[in-house]
């Protein structure tokens, strides 16, 4: 198990290695380097530019070298010293703004993710037990309309009701009373008031889509011959099926988190764009727009490494519950 | 066995005038129609039929697992408890009156022991499960009763087995721990599925020759289902036969093998039976001319592949196999699963690269080339002479495309034949095949088991092939359609001078169609010869053990159990 574990982690350094290619190509990509365009910014603003302080960036950057040069500079900057760079936009280092949004994009993802398992596996379950059923009729309809509902609409339309219809203000995460309040009950609870409509509208896609996947793995399941044979032993219809084909149905649903979490992370941008959350998605855009590189491609490459965490977390769930994955 | 049913003994379950029936669209099929029979204690009774006769729902009824929307509509299913009749029809196939009878009362073995226990759960949690269902011990006491049934079906280290998954065991070994959970609770009745029609069939004597020894033992009596007459006759007290949900006959086996009563019965032996005798074929002529000529083939897959891609070992699927086929001939390979007949018979037409060795053929305008080192291009030119019939005529057909089109599809990739050509062409294979001319409109789920294979084999001489590589062609079709479809691919022979390269696990039908055979173990050819010698006077141990295993249809015949 252990072995398995460390294979899996040793098998993510070529994705993390690739998906960091990836991030500084996106650096390179506009034109011009960061120091000219950063000298560009404060020269247009009508500030004097100190070249000795050009030259450090330039040094530090190592621009004007062999892009092989710059990649394990930046690189290297991140790995040893966690200096993802500065963002000139902000005029700030990359690691002061980033870890806060990034903190609540993870938080807002896994608590979907979270909320999405809790839902969609007993619904898919009964659905699949009961198939034809008027249950298994509903839960399907929802399935379908929820899958074909974009993000940004459902946001939209959620922002509206609840300002129209009920007067209460849900952008953000936090009443402006606890944006910089020390971390409290009170301040958890506002939270979840605040939370619960990112979360639904981040979800709901998800949810249908699951609760399909389960149902089809359990449909597969149900007329086993191995389900046939425990029956045969006279076990009790429910024990039967919870602990036999669901078992087995698990797996297909817990690799899920490989696609469910990149969906949720590129899915969380348009939804926290249009409900304004300070998590890491609307800065992203904001950054891609500006030219702000250095930021952007430490988003992408933390997004990356998260995808890259939740797969890992995915990987180690299966190999606990499938034998056949951790013996073989 | 039939000295120890005791004579007149009360039988401890009865079924009279059973019926299930299947609602489909707006029709009902009725799989079982008023069957009855007894079945007494230490008694074997096998119910035999061939597919769709209803045997196997038959058995399952018995347990109240037919499948939905199946149910039983009528009958009674009387089980003695020892203090009056339960009819376990009235007991429904939900709660707690049924659950005290299946694994407790009658205990079930399945067809596939592949499938029928649990991926993800220990045999021992299996076993142990069972036992505390039904009885108030703890689990320290089901698990060491669990490691003694294991102990008692010949399972080595069966503390240890408790502890492993079933796919870390082989087929046999699986088998053997379903037989070990079914008895965990002392049942009065076992029902057998087919329970070794999906083993080897040394691995199948095995089972069968424990599953008596256990029946002797504990008293029980077996119901016993199989479409085998070769295992009806080794362990059979009684046996039924079924056609059509009807129960057609039921007698003592020694009777209905001497003396059958029905003409179905009498039909069905007759299959079986004419599978017993070689096919009359003409002499081999005295002088042979090769059309494939295989020599110290090998095909070694790497294992294991480390970091630095360097394999800690090789699978030798085939191990330096030579092998002639003449132009005529039929040479036959058989061997147990793993053996590597498969594997061969797909490098003969390159779905493998061999890693060694060579494959000479003898081209149609006499040109030798050596397949093993063919390119892609020039391979493609021998698919119109080397084609290849397969298994399972349900999979191998694509279910989306009519049987014209399927029977045209080599004719267009390989030939200029224009559409009008290619239909006529079509209407006269399945006239060649026994098909009506007209079913190329049709789709393949529009035709039976057997119909089908005779589309495979319409297909594979649509090109007018030299060579054919038959893979069990007949082992997915009943006993009366293999020796029919056998006919027809002996007949297509005389009449285009085929070549066939027969690969099968079952001896009888290599007995009854093949020239020569060789014997296949571990990817070697163990032992290579005219196929009366192989069937009649073998000479390695390996061939011995493997034709003194196969069941022979006549229960005068039987292995005796081991004391």
């Amino acid at each position: 198990m252990l072995l398995y574990i460390l294979k899996r982690i040793a098998g993510m350094v070529p994705a993390m290695v690739a998906i960091s290619i990836l991030a500084f190509t996106v650096i390179q990509l506009p034109p011009g380097d960061y120091v000219s365009t950063y000298a560009a910014q404060i020269a247009q603003s009508g500030e004097t530019v100190d070249s000795a302080v050009l030259n450090s960036l330039r040094e530090r950057y190592g621009l004007g070298e062999n892009v092989v040069v710059q990649y394990f500079k930046w690189i290297g900057g991140i790995v040893t010293r966690g200096d993802f760079g500065d963002s000139f936009e902000w005029n700030q280092p990359v690691t002061e703004l980033i870890w806060g949004r990034m903190g609540m994009t993870a938080l807002i993802s896994v608590l979907t993710l979270i909320l999405m398992w809790a839902f969609s596996l007993p619904i898919g379950i009964y659905s699949a037990v009961r198939q034809y059923s008027v249950t298994d009729y509903v839960a399907t309809a929802f399935a379908f309309l929820a899958m074909a509902t974009p993000n940004f609409l459902l946001a939209i339309v959620l922002l509206y009701a609840s300002t129209m219809w009920f007067g209460v203000s849900v952008g953000g995460l936090f009443s402006p009373a606890f944006e910089n309040a020390p971390l409290s009950l009170a301040k958890i609870w506002d939270f979840v008031t605040h939370a619960w409509i990112p979360i639904f509208v981040l979800g709901t896609a998800g949810t249908a889509s699951l609760i399909r996947v389960m149902r089809a793995n359990l449909l597969d399941e149900l007329h086993k011959p191995y389900v046939e044979a425990a029956r045969s032993k006279g076990m009790p219809e429910g024990r039967l099926i919870l602990t036999y084909p669901v078992r087995v149905a698990l797996n297909p649903f817990i690799s899920t988190v490989g696609w469910v979490l990149p969906a949720l992370i590129s899915g969380e941008l348009v939804v926290s764009t249009v409900l304004n959350l300070p998590t890491a998605g609307p800065l992203l855009l904001q950054a891609l727009k500006s030219q702000d590189m250095y930021l952007a491609g430490a988003f992408i490459l933390l997004s990356g490494g998260l995808v890259l965490i939740g797969t890992l977390v995915s990987d180690i769930l299966l190999a606990i519950s499938d034998p056949r994955i951790r013996l073989s | 066995m039939p000295s120890n049913a005791a004579p007149n003994a009360k039988p401890v379950l009865t079924v009279k005038n059973l019926a299930v029936e299947f609602p489909v669209h707006k029709s009902v099929v009725h799989a079982v129609r008023g069957v009855s029979f007894t079945l007494s204690r230490g008694e074997t009774l096998c119910l035999v039929g061939e597919s769709g006769s209803g045997k196997s729902v038959t058995a399952r009824a018995i347990l109240q697992l037919v499948a939905s929307p199946g149910r039983i509509t009528a009958g009674e299913i009387l089980l003695d408890t020892g203090s009056g009749e339960l009819d376990i029809v009235k007991l429904g196939a939900l709660g707690r009156g049924i659950r005290e009878v299946r694994g407790r009362r009658i205990a079930m073995i399945f067809q596939e022991p592949m499938s029928s226990l649990s991926p993800v759960h220990t045999i021992g949690h299996q076993i142990v499960e069972t036992i505390l269902l039904h009885e108030k011990i703890s689990k320290e006491e089901a698990r060491k009763r669990a490691a003694a049934l294991l102990d008692r079906v010949r399972i080595p280290n069966p503390e240890a087995a408790l502890d492993r998954y079933s796919f870390e065991f082989s087929g046999g070994m699986r088998q053997r721990a379903m037989i070990a959970m079914a008895l965990s609770c002392n049942p009065e009745i076992l029902i057998a599925d087919e329970p070794t029609t999906a083993l080897d069939v040394t691995t199948q004597a095995e089972i069968l020759s424990l599953l008596r020894e256990l029946q002797r033992d504990r008293g029980m009596a077996v119901l016993f289902i199989t479409h085998d007459m070769g295992v009806v006759a080794q362990i059979a007290d009684r046996v039924m036969v079924m056609f059509k949900g009807e129960m057609v006959e039921q007698a003592d086996v020694f009777d209905l093998f001497e003396r059958p009563q029905q003409p179905y019965t009498k039909a069905l032996l007759g299959s079986v039976l004419k599978l017993e005798t070689p096919a009359p074929r003409p002499p081999r002529p005295a002088e042979e001319s090769p059309i494939a000529e295989i020599s110290d083939l090998s095909l070694h897959f790497p294992l294991n592949v480390g970091m630095l891609g360097k394999p800690a070992a090789y699978l030798k699927a085939i191990d330096g196999v030579s092998l002639t086929i003449n132009k005529g001939e039929t040479v036959g390979v058989v061997g147990e699963s793993g053996s590597g007949k498969t594997t061969l018979g797909r490098t003969l037409l390159r779905i493998y690269t061999p890693t060694g060795g060579q494959v000479n053929y003898w081209r149609g305008d006499g040109v030798e080339v050596d397949i093993a080192r063919l390119s892609k291009r020039e391979m493609k030119s021998l698919y119109s002479e080397v084609r290849m019939v397969f298994q399972d005529p349900h999979s191998s057909l694509n279910p989306r495309m009519t049987v014209y089109q399927i029977i045209s599809e080599p004719l267009r990739t390989n030939t200029a034949m224009s559409e009008r050509e290619m239909r006529d062409r079509v209407a006269e294979l399945l006239m060649r095949v026994g098909l009506p001319a007209d079913g190329g409109e049709r789709y393949p789920h529009a035709f039976s088991g057997g119909q089908r294979q005779r589309i495979s084999i319409a297909r594979a001489i649509a090109l007018r092939p030299r060579l054919i590589i038959a893979d069990e062609p007949t082992s997915a079709l009943d006993v009366s359609l293999r020796h029919q479809v056998l006919d027809l691919m002996r007949g297509l022979q005389d009449e285009y001078g085929l070549s066939y390269l027969f690969i099968s696990h079952d001896i009888s039908v290599i007995r009854y169609f093949c020239d020569r055979v060789a014997v296949m173990k571990n990817g070697k050819i163990v032992e290579i010869g005219d196929v009366q010698q192989i069937c009649e006077r073998p000479e390695h141990p390996y061939t011995q053990t493997l034709i003194r295993a196969v069941p022979r249809p006549d229960p005068r015949l039987r292995l005796s159990a081991p004391a």
